[in-house]
């Protein structure tokens, strides 16, 4: 066997039908691995959704779902509004200036996060690993937050914290604010959510 | 081809009809031999040598409970949650099955974990067993998969939530890691495409592979052989017992002296395992999470959320990687480059090179985010196992030979290891979360630093043969 001479020939075109067969291999790879990405039924389902705010009161939040995920309206209180700014020391972003096109739209780039004042519309999914954050309105001390707690949110599985302009306190495992979703008024009690004017 | 056997026509029936096999099916015959009646495996095994085989039964345990549990189960987010109620309620003994399952797979950590602390106490994985451990390594983290992907079926919110903070970790990944979670779920959150694909993965794709690690992981053992209590090479030492003149003087064969061992271990096992069936199938919301009885859903978090208990420890790490935990890694790297270049005795090329992958680090450390980090670590704690046969450098094999002081970093290790495993359970508080910083700077540093401690202080004299008392 070891006397024989190598054949670089044959060994040449071994090393070609292995190549081709690779390349092929890999091809029949994709459809495989493609079969891993959303389908079209999946996509299809993300249209905007309509809630109706004409119920809600200061103080309170409705949770909608819109692509399967929780979206948070809430009024707040005028103290709620007023204790927003003097929170800006704490924060991580306290300007929405990060990412601003994934989790601020234009018309939330603002001290509130929000078109209306009073009206907090916010993903409630944290963006640090997913979770939906708990409620957590009573200010003062408690367990898991700050003594000086002014009300907001808390992350159950990791402890990030929101103000209730949804943006994330310093220090926190989560690097974004909440994100507010793309949404415009229909009027004033009618609320799309998925879409806004310039889209 | 093995030679033809002849059998004198005055044997018995059964003598024969081995004999007609063995003729038509050696392997097989080979195979009881190689590893069976003529493996020969240090005759000083303790207790803690039953974890092998306990996990082996766990494991055939999970496959069986499993086909039996899947004629009932349905994949579909609509029905999973009622599917298991009905195997609960209305299938004849489905409790049984069901709880025989879920506490198999807290037991196959647990004897998993032992399995392992083993490994570390009698250095297990040092040359020639490298490869043992690899295989091993690589079984444990096809096992957490396995549990993980297991734990979404039920559709409880403890399965939702679990698996939207896993597939979430991918996301961290700077540039692919959005695209990849997408990939991994299917869908924008998880849902019905999420449990169908997890739901194929946990009962064919994942017990397939850890089938062909455990086949992996029996042969490299059988290969090299048996590491025992006192960690001293019975190939090395004399040859000849009494079942054969070239096999090693220290050794016994598997069957039928382990065998028995083994099955005197199997009993114990199933006094415990039955008694948590029977009297705790949940063991106290830890091994079945309270949460998990509630059906999933997508828009409420329960108040409370944390893993399965054993993936307590490495979730601990991913909550301790913070901001500023990020800057104390910084610190760590900047230490150890500095280590490298102004203390190590290394060519100066590679002190160079040291000097700017820690310089690189250091950028990447700053730039990307915690989140990311934390991840990183979380992955790396169960990765650095891979690398302990190169980590431990201490002339002795086994803890008995080591300085007594190695037992107490063991000891500091392995609290280290339960306090993070309890942290994990726990909600997020501040108190926690430093110490649980403490306790993953503490756990890498323990097999980071290992080169250093392991090959510091005196070792103990290593006798020529095992240490074995008759009785």
């Amino acid at each position: 066997m070891s006397d024989t001479p190598i054949d670089s020939s044959k060994r040449t075109w071994l090393i070609a039908t292995g190549c081709a067969g690779a390349v092929g291999g890999v091809a029949t790879a994709v459809p495989f691995v493609s079969t891993f990405q959303p389908s079209e039924k999946a996509k299809a389902a993300g249209a905007a959704i309509e809630v109706d705010i004409s119920q809600l009161k200061p103080g309170e939040r409705i949770i909608a779902e819109w692509r399967g995920k929780p979206v948070w309206i809430i009024k707040r209180t005028p103290e709620q509004i007023a204790d927003l700014p003097s929170l800006d020391g704490q924060l991580a972003d306290p300007k929405s200036e990060r990412k601003p096109d994934e989790f601020t739209p234009p018309y939330a780039r603002n001290e509130h996060r929000s078109i209306k004042p009073e009206i907090l519309v916010a993903v409630g999914i944290c963006p640090h690993l997913g979770c939906s954050p708990t409620e957590k309105y009573t200010p003062g001390p408690q367990p898991s937050l700050p003594d000086d707690w002014k009300g907001g949110f808390l992350c159950p599985c990791h402890g990030s914290t929101f103000d209730l302009a949804g943006r994330v306190f310093k220090n926190k495992p989560s690097p974004d604010n909440l994100e507010i979703p793309p949404h415009m008024y229909l009027s004033d009690t009618r609320l799309l959510i998925g879409e806004d004017k310039k889209a | 081809m093995a030679e033809f056997k002849e059998i004198s026509p005055n044997a018995s029936a059964g003598a024969k009809l081995t004999n007609w096999f063995e003729n038509r099916f050696p392997t097989m015959f080979d195979a009881y031999r190689v590893h069976m009646s003529e493996y020969y495996a240090p005759k000083n095994f303790n207790f803690w040598y039953i974890f092998g085989s306990l996990a082996l039964l766990v494991l055939v345990i999970q496959i069986v409970t499993g086909i039996f549990l899947v004629m009932h189960y349905k994949p579909d987010a609509a029905k999973a949650f009622e599917s298991v109620e009905y195997i609960m309620r209305d299938v004849p003994w489905g409790w049984l099955i069901r709880y025989m399952h879920s506490t198999g797979a807290s037991a196959f950590f647990i004897v998993v974990y032992l399995h392992m602390f083993r490994g570390l106490l009698y250095g297990s994985y040092r040359k020639p067993r490298e490869l043992v451990w690899i295989f091993g390594c690589a079984i444990f983290l096809a096992l957490m998969g396995e549990a993980f992907m297991g734990y979404l079926l039920p559709w409880g919110q403890m399965s939702y939530w679990g698996a939207q903070v896993i597939v979430n970790l991918f996301s961290a990944i700077p540039f692919i890691g959005p695209d990849l979670a997408l990939l991994i779920r299917g869908d924008y959150v998880v849902s019905d495409a999420t449990l169908n694909r997890f739901f194929s993965f946990h009962v064919i794709a994942v017990p397939l592979v850890l089938l062909g690690l455990v086949v992996a992981h029996l042969l490299a053992l059988h290969d090299v052989g048996s590491n025992n209590p006192d960690g001293i090479e019975i190939k090395k030492g004399p040859k000849g017992n009494r079942w054969s003149a070239t096999a090693p003087a220290d050794g016994i064969p598997f069957h039928p002296y382990y065998s028995v061992h083994d099955i005197f271990g199997v009993c114990v096992f199933l006094i415990v395992f039955t008694a948590v069936i029977f009297f705790a199938p949940e063991a106290g919301g830890y091994f079945l999470e309270y949460n998990n009885f509630i059906p999933a859903d997508p828009l409420v978090t329960p108040a409370h959320i944390a893993p399965v208990w054993y993936f307590t420890p490495f979730y601990s790490m991913l909550r301790a990687i913070t901001t500023e935990m990020v800057y104390v890694l910084v610190a760590c790297v900047v230490l150890g480059a500095a280590f490298g270049v102004f203390k190590a005795k290394l060519p100066g090329v590679f002190k160079g090179l040291i000097a700017v992958a820690a310089a690189v680090t250091v950028a990447l450390m700053l730039a990307i985010d915690a989140k990311f980090w934390g991840v990183v670590v979380m992955g790396g704690a169960v990765i650095i196992l891979f690398f302990l046969p190169w980590l431990d450098c201490s002339p002795a094999r086994s803890i008995r030979y080591r300085p007594t002081w190695h037992k107490y970093v063991y000891a500091v290790f392995v609290v280290n290891f339960v306090i993070l495993a309890y942290l994990g359970v726990q909600p997020p508080s501040p108190v926690g979360e430093r110490v649980s910083q403490l306790g993953t700077l503490i756990y890498f540093g323990f097999f980071l630093l290992m080169p250093w401690w392991s090959a510091k202080g005196e070792p103990k004299p290593v006798p020529d043969r095992v240490t074995y008392q008759a009785h």
